[in-house]
């Protein structure tokens, strides 16, 4: 590829992006919370709901202890009942990811690790590069990156374009993230145009956000992330996934998103190969609704371990 | 299921992984009786015929109840009724008036629930409609209205006007209860008593609209409910002492009205039929097109006279569109209306069912290709499945005719002048809808499309305030908004 169509490709890739009409898109978002589910459906769902989960802790206070109890709770979610499903994945600070590793090796839960200057993506490319090269060493199966919404809002698409390339060069053979940061784009028309531009990238999974910005994952933001995930699967037959973040808190909210990826994308997609929720708080509020369906009366929350 | 894609040619496999488990809502302390009588001066009484008619639930043939049949002798009890109501109601101070209307508001929002479940019983929307789109706009013109009872000199801006005495207003099926209170609530905000004929198979919900009336006190006489089929409303329509008419349903009954009161001194609304164009250019936001042009078909089942029932597309975009029209067909969940999760629901009648159908035949007929979402139907009841024709000329009959059922016709365009040529080309007036990411595109369309109302990257929004009704074969007369209240209204100078 010479300069001048490095360039030039992202820029049709935002030129040719279709626009996204606000009001008409959050009346279908919102539609989908309204499908009743009961019984064996919901819990067919917020099972299914807990196998999506990257069971995440981001915060500068983590330690390896925080990540060990994480790390337990995504392989067995609820410890008086084996048979509900362990987690997709946990999500850590790349420091924390040897101790994922040790705690989770030979089981099925995966180990993401957020990367690239997370979570504003404002370093040199060669040590947001070096960052990712580090947590695939640690052990880390996924790479959750960073977008640079300073460079894609000034127009600098190329720039994101080949940023989000190299680092899926540089994550080998673990899945690679691309964190859009919705929150801090400002309008569907551009959610639509950073999500066409991750893909053609390389992106494995695009994301919604970092959970550290307001507002995070919502039902018009996931449902233009779904269907660019739509157009492109139409256009090559390549499957990508869709990992909202951040602001999913309820079951109910996750059994709308499940509905959503139903009647959006079709079976395929109703798998943590292709979906996932990127939570903390959620895994309780599933555990406390399947478990009032089994018993029949609401437990307190003490009765669910913290983490 | 099988694999989707093999059998339906879907890239998508819209199938059983997680399914819905049934979701219905519980009817059984909905009271409905056995029989209906006749709601004439505040009180039920049987009709002098003494003839009753059944009254089935589409979705299952099951007789509901039997509803009596009002002949002259009973139309002529309403109007005298209602006269006498008239007297005492436009005695009134106009505060007054607007306290009863806020009062029958209320009661109805109160009962809300349960005449959402009647509707979709007797009439077969699915209670996803009638509890969301329905019984909300049925409360919000009520309030509306009543909000005008004791502000009516705003309303026609300082000049004289006089109510016109008892109003014959005559609905259709398709949405029963919305259009009785489209009906009754500009009528008694302007000081006029109404006699109300629903359509012959959706009468329950006026009926409990009457037992409404009754147990807030509105006066007696005010609202009469007449129940019976065609003879019964050209009855009412023609009767001496009715000085306004108001009627929506089909344009063939709405000239046959025309006719019968020319000459007459009655003043007269039409609502009738419609043909709408929904026109999508090639730079609309197309997954919200999908949206808009699946709402404006396939709500209510199509049984919408504002329809969005002939898609215009850009030629340039058409291939993608009906490709992601049909994928979006595929989940459309086609059954029990009264289960929650039920997007499409029973045809009205097999009356309708069989218009459809032989509609549906024509368009086969002359050469247009058909595609029906692979659903299946429940075994009694009257069903259609959401269908699509492509390949359609502005001579097929189902690119002319009212359809008033779940199947769209689509034709291509090329450039934004003839788009404006084939929507207009049509006999009918009511609506049109336009989705194009460009506002000043929208705005060039709306002044040359000849229709009531034009939607923009939406359709099928209606408010109280918004006056709504046709041009051409679609009607006259406007109702909602300040419009609405002047056919209710003799305006001096």
């Amino acid at each position: 590829m010479n300069a001048n169509t490095a360039v030039h490709v992202p820029a049709t890739i935002i030129a040719s992006a279709p626009r996204i009409d606000r009001v008409m898109v959050e009346e279908r978002a919102a539609s989908f919370s309204k499908r009743s589910l009961k019984k064996a459906s919901k819990v067919r769902g917020l099972r299914l709901a807990i196998s999506m989960m990257d069971l995440t802790s981001l915060e500068g206070k983590d330690t390896a202890g925080k990540v060990e109890a994480l790390c337990r709770k995504a392989l067995r979610p609820l410890d008086r009942d084996p048979s509900v499903p362990s987690c997709a994945a946990v999500c850590v600070y790349p420091n924390l990811v040897p101790v994922a590793k040790r705690e989770l090796a030979g089981t099925s839960v995966q180990i993401a690790s957020v990367a690239t200057a997370f979570p504003s993506g404002l370093s040199p490319l060669s040590i947001k590069l070096d960052d990712v090269r580090r947590a695939v060493d640690f052990g880390a199966d996924e790479i959750d990156m960073v977008i640079d919404r300073g460079a894609f809002l000034s127009g600098h698409y190329a720039k994101v374009f080949d940023e989000i390339a190299a680092t899926k060069e540089a994550s080998g053979k673990a899945h690679l993230k691309v964190i859009l940061e919705t929150g801090e784009l400002g309008s569907y028309d551009l959610v639509r145009a950073a999500s066409d531009l991750a893909i053609a990238a390389g992106a494995d999974f695009i994301k919604t956000s970092t959970g550290k910005v307001q507002p995070a994952a919502t039902p018009g933001v996931v449902l233009v992330m779904l269907q660019a995930i739509a157009d492109h699967y139409r256009k090559t037959g390549i499957k990508i996934g869709m990992k909202p973040a951040g602001g999913v808190r309820h079951a109910k909210q996750a059994l709308a998103y499940l509905v959503m990826v139903k009647e959006t994308l079709g079976d395929d997609w109703l798998s943590p190969h292709l979906f996932r929720f990127g939570a903390s708080a959620l895994l309780n509020d599933v555990l406390l609704q399947l478990e009032k369906d089994r018993l029949g009366v609401y437990h307190a929350d003490d009765d669910f371990s913290r983490d | 299921m099988k694999d989707a894609s093999q059998t339906t040619g879907s890239l998508f496999e819209f199938g059983s992984k997680w399914d819905y488990a049934p979701a219905p809502e519980a009817r059984d302390w909905v009271k409905i009786q056995s029989r209906y009588e006749l709601f004439i001066g505040g009180k039920f009484v049987a009709p002098h015929s003494g003839r009753y008619f059944p009254t089935i639930s589409p979705s299952t043939e099951e007789v509901l109840a039997e509803v009596a049949e009002a002949d002259d002798t009973d139309v002529d009890a309403a109007v005298a009724a209602a006269e006498e109501a008239q007297r005492a109601w436009i005695a009134l101070r106009p505060g007054e008036r607007s306290k009863y209307l806020f009062r029958l508001a209320r009661a109805v929002q109160e009962r809300s629930r349960e005449l959402a479940i009647l509707e979709s019983l007797d009439g077969g929307k699915p209670i996803k409609e009638s509890r969301d789109v329905d019984l909300p706009l049925v409360c919000a013109h009520l309030f509306y209205h009543a909000g005008w009872a004791d502000k009516l000199d705003l309303a026609f801006q300082g000049r004289a006007y006089r109510p016109l005495g008892v109003a014959g207003q005559i609905i259709p099926w398709n949405f029963p209860l919305l259009m009785a209170a489209w009906k009754i609530a500009p009528a008694l905000a302007c000081g006029n008593a109404v006699v109300l004929k629903p359509a012959e198979t959706t009468s329950l919900t006026a009926l409990h609209l009457a037992r409404i009336c009754q147990e807030i006190e509105l006066p007696p006489g005010l609202v009469n409910i007449i129940t019976g089929a065609g003879a019964t409303g050209a009855a009412l329509a023609s009767h001496p002492r009715v000085k306004k008419v108001a009627f929506t349903g089909s344009t063939e009954v709405g000239r046959r009205i025309q006719a019968a009161t020319a000459g007459s001194g009655k003043k007269l609304t039409l609502e009738l039929g419609g043909k709408a164009a929904n026109i999508v250019f090639a730079d609309a936001p197309i997954d919200q097109a999908i949206e808009g042009i699946i709402g404006a078909i396939f709500f209510n089942q199509g049984h919408v006279c504002c329809a969005g029932s002939r898609l215009l597309v850009e030629e340039s975009v058409a291939g993608e569109l009906i490709e992601k029209l049909k994928d979006r067909m595929r989940t459309l969940r086609v059954g029990d209306p009264l289960d929650k999760n039920t997007d499409i629901g029973a045809i009205n009648s097999e009356a309708q069912l069989k218009t459809i159908e032989g509609l549906v035949k024509s368009g086969e007929e002359e050469g247009a290709e058909r595609w029906s979402a692979p659903c299946e139907l429940p075994g009694k009841g009257f069903w259609f499945s959401p269908t699509i024709f492509t390949g359609v000329t502005s001579s097929h009959r189902i690119a002319r005719e009212e359809i008033f059922g779940p199947v769209l016709s689509v034709l291509t365009f090329r450039t934004a002048d003839e788009a404006v040529e084939k929507a207009n080309n049509t006999m009918y007036g009511l609506s049109a809808g336009v989705w194009t990411s460009k506002g000043s595109k929208s705005f060039w369309m709306a002044q040359r499309l000849r229709a009531g109302v034009v939607w923009a990257n939406t359709f099928n929004k209606f408010d109280p305030s918004a006056p709504f009704g046709g041009l051409k074969e679609s009607g006259f007369g406007r109702e909602g908004g300040r419009q609405g209240l002047s056919a209710y209204v003799e305006i001096d100078g």
